[in-house]
């Protein structure tokens, strides 16, 4: 038995730390088979250091052509599962081609790295960024670890940002005017607003206000689009009469958004809509679909401000 | 069917929502042990899901309500320990607007919101606002009304009142009004919905269920009126305005009476006073329907109990016109109100009166302008048929009458017989009856003919045929007691000028003269007494003044009595009539008048010739003419021939010859007057007594050959004491052996009688002559008269 396991298992242990492990801050990610596991939080233009430590297996010795070092920022589609386009690609050379009797530390560093996009994992695409460690074999087979990490990048308050207000409505059926107070949100923030009824001729049964994510894939007639509704909030409950105006606050923390993606690498785009859903006695619907940006605020006290 | 079964499904649903509430009450009392504020809110928003059901009224709502609100009231007292929860309270105030369902999340937020209210982390006011804006969410009435119940519920202690813990910088106290305000508002606005959006076949039902959840409404205003900080100057700027406008913008019938009472009832009369105006101003804006009757009476009461508690207040009822705005509010309703029956409009007035007449005692005008509007509203429409209005009628009319000692100021009110015009006939007559009894009741002479006037042009229901009316379908005993009482009040008809009076008893008789034969009979005897009494008043004064006009003299009073009496004529009542002119004549004889006795005596003869024909009703007659006659000394000898010449003319000419025998003897008394220097014919007193005697003996024979008994002695013993009385008055012609005589021949019947079997004895006989006896015993010089008589 010992010997059948030993045939599979890895001639040597790889494991990374990063330089600054302890203080960085780790955030949740979810793995392919479906576990969450810690990882470091990095944003664009940070220097990702840190040592790789190669170990044999109690006393064998590990032969091999060279040790690298990759970071990868890979986009993969699920409906072309396997191609990884990857969009960033840098590489460094631990060692020469030798052998390795015993554990050995090499230390790497990543400077100043330029990772404009940020780590998603959607219904039909994951962008994900990985340290790929590679031990080169000639017979056996190189030997390869990963060690994945999440980018998130910080804007600051848009300078421009409007409100939403708009009047809508069927002839001679409903009239409504919707005010959201602004169009670019960012993940904590609060959606306030109204909605004012200019003419009610049916019997509504109850509002809500759904965040919707629409996250497209691919290009041309390859596209392949998938909504998700992320939150269904309700506004108001019964029928209003003409004049009523009925006020909305929603807190955007509770959900699990991100910030708005906009043709990433050419390969996907994540927007967010906010959809006014008004539902008569007959439980039919009449809903409204306006487009949100949304964008990750910096956590500095200053972004806060 | 159905109904059984909607109401068990209504049960049912019930059931399900109360085991829902406790299903998750448990876990959340769980959660609350534990101190887990996640778990907390999962189960308090799942246990207030319950109260999103549609499927219950009003009524069963409720019960889901109280039990919900047991929950929330434990909940909040985890809310309010920080150290059980650990998080701060504005993070609460945040965490409970995540829930999904606006229902839940809202009951949850102004839980929160109390506790947040009591840190004083925030200003009071800022929370409150917040609160009953976001409560706009809720548009379903039921769910919207006791979810803002709630709200008015948990607020109640902590509004930034004047004083009040929560008081903040500068004037809260109107964030305060302003959030009461607000919510009543919005939550008037749910309720009335509640109507025009449920099904229009079930609107009875709808109005019974809204009217179960009235006091939700009303309960701001009482919150309202409870605000320490609500002066006079707050309430007439912004409080009564915007609530009125509430009212009025509403549109709803049920709403705007409910909360127009319910303005009346919570707020101190002292500022429903200084803002009758405005108050009133909205009324006339309300729908039509709007019971406004109820409400103003009811106003209008509070203000008159209001005045009566203190004397002091009065002047200020003068200063804001009371009256006149609550007078010119009602004139307004009834115009804007156009199918309100007249009854409403009536009692209106009615309402009004009464505060008049309570707060305003002196002032007459005030009460006629009431009976004058009431005039404009009853004109151009026929006379009134219904019977609730014409009973406010009566209310109206009546109201004055008990307030006024003195009834007749109070009818010398222009409007009055104005209105009284505009009853039916019968009701007239109630109403004069009810005027009648009041002066009778508070005993006020009535003292000038200008009074009296009025008077029975106000009565004169009673006093005549009313158009219209046949008199034929009266019932006879209500038409005796309405005539009695006009005879009664004529007594009270009083002064004590004789000019005056004289102008009285003129009007009157011109009123009575109008009321045809059946009246005259029960009016015309208490006027001729009512004459003949200033006749005696003014008797010892009489003798005409030389060259002065006096228009009170016993012979002008004499004069217009003819007339009076000969109207009866019409009736015809001869009995009356001669009645009546044997007591003028009386008065007249006293009066020294002798014409005029004469003449009323030969009118008295002249009835009893032509008119009494009845045997029975001229052996009455005679009587009192006989009786009169011997009375009187004013007349000559030949006019007292004449008429005792007449009298015993009459006298004989009876039908029946005891009645014959007994008017002759009776006559006798006219030759012998027992006074100083009255008259003492004895001659003729002897005459008359023996044509009696013959009659009565013709009578026993004519008894004899009819009956084959002569019947008992009765007139006979008669005679004997008429024998009696002149033997002892010293009548010289009527002597011992006279009566001696008549003794005999009374025995001598008497016997004849018994042998054919009569009675033995007459005990008016036997007590006679033991008189005779008795005088023979006494005496003296009676005893020595009687001496001769043997028995």
């Amino acid at each position: 038995m010992n010997y059948i396991i030993g045939a599979f298992k890895p001639a040597c242990n790889i494991s990374v730390t990063f330089s600054d492990g302890k203080s960085r801050k780790q955030v949740a990610l979810k793995k392919e088979n479906g576990q969450t596991v810690m990882v470091p939080l990095f944003q664009s233009q940070e220097t990702i250091s840190g040592k790789i430590s190669v170990e044999p297996v109690s006393g064998k010795k590990v032969e091999h052509n060279g040790i690298k070092v990759e970071l990868l920022g890979q986009i993969e589609m699920y409906f072309d599962r396997g191609n990884f386009y990857d969009f960033t690609s840098l590489v460094r050379e631990l060692d020469v081609p030798g052998e390795i009797y015993e554990r050995k530390t090499f230390p790497f560093e990543f400077s100043t790295v330029e990772m404009p996009y940020e780590t998603y994992n959607g219904v039909n695409v994951r962008l994900r960024y990985v340290l790929k460690v590679t031990i080169s074999r000639g017979y056996a087979g190189s030997i390869v670890q990963y060690q994945d990490f999440v980018v998130r990048n910080y804007s600051p308050p848009p300078s421009i940002n409007n409100s939403i207000k708009m009047e809508v409505g069927i002839e001679d059926c409903l009239h409504i005017e919707f005010e959201y107070n602004k169009s670019k949100y960012h993940l904590k923030d609060v959606i306030i607003g109204k909605i004012y009824f200019l003419l009610v001729r049916i019997k509504i049964k109850n509002m809500d206000l759904e965040i919707r994510r629409r996250e497209s894939t691919g290009s041309g007639s390859n596209t392949h689009v998938e909504t998700e509704t992320l939150a269904k909030f309700e506004l108001m409950d019964g029928a209003p009469v003409r004049g009523e105006s009925i006020p909305i606050r929603l807190f955007l923390s509770p959900y699990e958004l991100t910030p708005t993606y906009r043709n990433i690498n050419n390969k996907f785009s994540v927007k967010y809509y906010l959809n006014l859903v008004l539902v008569d006695e007959e439980d039919r619907r009449y809903f409204k679909q306006q487009e949100i940006t949304m964008y990750r605020l910096g956590e500095t006290p200053e972004a806060t401000l | 069917m159905m109904i059984s079964n909607g109401i068990e499904d209504e049960e049912k649903w019930l059931a399900e929502g109360i085991a829902g509430i406790q299903h998750n009450a448990f876990y959340l009392h769980r959660a609350l042990d534990a101190n887990n504020l996640r778990e907390a809110l999962k189960y308090s928003a799942q246990l207030l899901s319950e109260l999103r059901t549609s499927k219950l009224s009003p009524h069963k709502y409720y019960e889901l309500y109280m039990r919900a609100f047991d929950e929330l009231r434990r909940l909040e007292m985890f809310f309010k320990d920080e150290d059980r929860h650990g998080c701060s309270i504005i993070d609460l105030y945040e965490l409970v607007q995540h829930a999904g369902n606006v229902l839940p999340r809202l009951y949850l937020l102004c839980t929160v919101g109390s506790v947040y209210i009591k840190s004083k982390e925030a200003p009071a006011k800022d929370v409150l606002k917040d609160l009953v804006e976001m409560c706009r969410a809720v548009q379903h009435p039921i769910r919207g009304l006791f979810l803002r119940s709630y709200l008015a519920q948990v607020s109640r202690d902590k509004l930034p009142d004047i004083g009040s813990e929560y008081e903040g910088e500068g004037d809260t106290v109107m964030d305060a009004v302003e959030f009461v305000l607000q919510n009543f508002t919005e939550m008037n606005k749910l309720w009335v919905r509640m109507q025009q959006q449920g099904p229009l076949r079930e609107k009875e039902k709808l109005e019974k269920e809204r009217n179960e959840l009235r006091d939700l409404v009303g309960k701001n205003l009482h919150v309202l009126s409870q605000i320490e900080g609500v002066d006079l100057e707050i309430y007439r700027d912004t409080v009564l305005p915007r609530v009125l406008e509430q009212i009025v913008n509403c549109k709803d019938e049920l709403a705007q009476y409910y909360l127009m009472d319910c303005i009346i009832q919570v707020f101190p009369d002292e500022y429903h006073l200084q803002t009758l105006e405005t108050l009133l101003g909205a009324c006339p804006q309300l729908q039509p329907t709007v019971d406004l009757k109820t409400v103003l009476s009811r106003l209008m009461e509070r203000l008159s109990n209001y005045a009566a508690s203190s004397p002091e207040l009065l002047p200020e009822f003068l200063q804001v016109e009371a009256f006149s705005k609550l007078s010119n509010a009602i004139g307004k309703v009834i115009e804007a109100q156009v199918d309100m029956p007249i009854v409403g409009a009536i009692t209106l007035y009615v309402s009004l009166l009464s505060f008049t007449l309570r707060v305003h005692p002196d002032r007459l005008d005030y009460v006629d302008q009431v009976l004058g509007a009431c005039v404009k509203i009853l004109s151009g429409k026929a006379k009134l048929e219904d019977s609730k209005a014409t009973k406010q009628v009566v209310a109206l009319l009546s109201a004055p009458l008990d307030k006024y000692d003195d009834i007749v100021t109070a009818l010398t009110l222009s409007n009055y017989p104005r209105v009284m015009d505009h009853l039916d006939a019968g009701t007239n007559k109630v109403m004069a009856m009810v005027i009648i009894r009041s002066i009778m009741k508070n005993k006020t002479f009535v003292s000038t003919s200008d009074k009296v006037e009025v008077l029975f042009e106000l009565i004169k229901g009673l006093i005549k045929d009313l158009e219209g009316i046949s008199t034929d379908d009266l019932d006879e005993e209500d038409f005796n007691e309405e005539q009695n009482s006009v005879a009664c009040l004529m007594h009270i008809l009083y002064n004590d000028d004789p000019e005056e009076m004289l102008k009285i008893i003129c009007t009157v008789w011109k009123h009575i003269m109008t009321g045809g034969p059946k009246r005259l009979s029960f009016t015309v005897p208490p006027l001729v007494f009512s004459a003949l009494k200033l006749v005696r008043r003014l008797q010892g004064q009489d003798g005409d003044v030389a060259g002065e006009e006096v228009p009170a003299t016993p012979r002008k009073i004499f004069q217009l009595l003819n007339q009076i009496i000969e109207s009866l004529s019409v009736v015809p009542s001869p009995e009356l009539a001669l009645r009546l002119y044997l007591q003028c004549a009386e008065a007249a004889n006293d009066c020294d008048l002798e014409p005029v006795a004469y003449d009323f005596f030969t009118q008295a003869f002249v009835l009893y010739e032509e008119e009494i024909a009845d045997s029975k009703a001229q052996v009455t007659a005679i009587h009192l003419i006989i009786g009169t006659l011997q009375r009187m000394n004013v007349f000559g000898v030949e006019n007292r021939d004449t008429l005792t010449h007449k009298a015993t003319g009459y006298s004989a000419k009876l039908l029946k010859k005891p009645d014959q025998c007994r008017a002759v003897y009776a006559c006798s008394h006219l030759f012998w007057v027992d006074d100083q220097d009255g008259i003492k014919d004895g001659e003729r007193v002897l005459l008359c007594l023996k044509r009696s005697l013959r009659i009565a003996n013709a009578a026993q024979q004519m008894a004899n050959v009819t009956r084959g008994s002569s019947g008992p002695v009765t007139l006979f013993v008669e005679i004997l004491n008429k024998y009696l009385y002149y033997f002892e008055k010293g009548n010289p012609q009527i002597t011992a052996s006279v009566i001696q005589g008549l003794v005999d021949l009374i025995k001598n019947e008497m016997q004849s009688e018994s042998a054919t079997g009569g009675p033995a004895s007459d005990p008016f006989f036997t007590s006679t002559l033991r008189y005779i006896q008795f005088q023979k015993q006494k005496g003296g010089a009676m005893g020595e008269k009687y001496e001769p008589i043997k028995l």
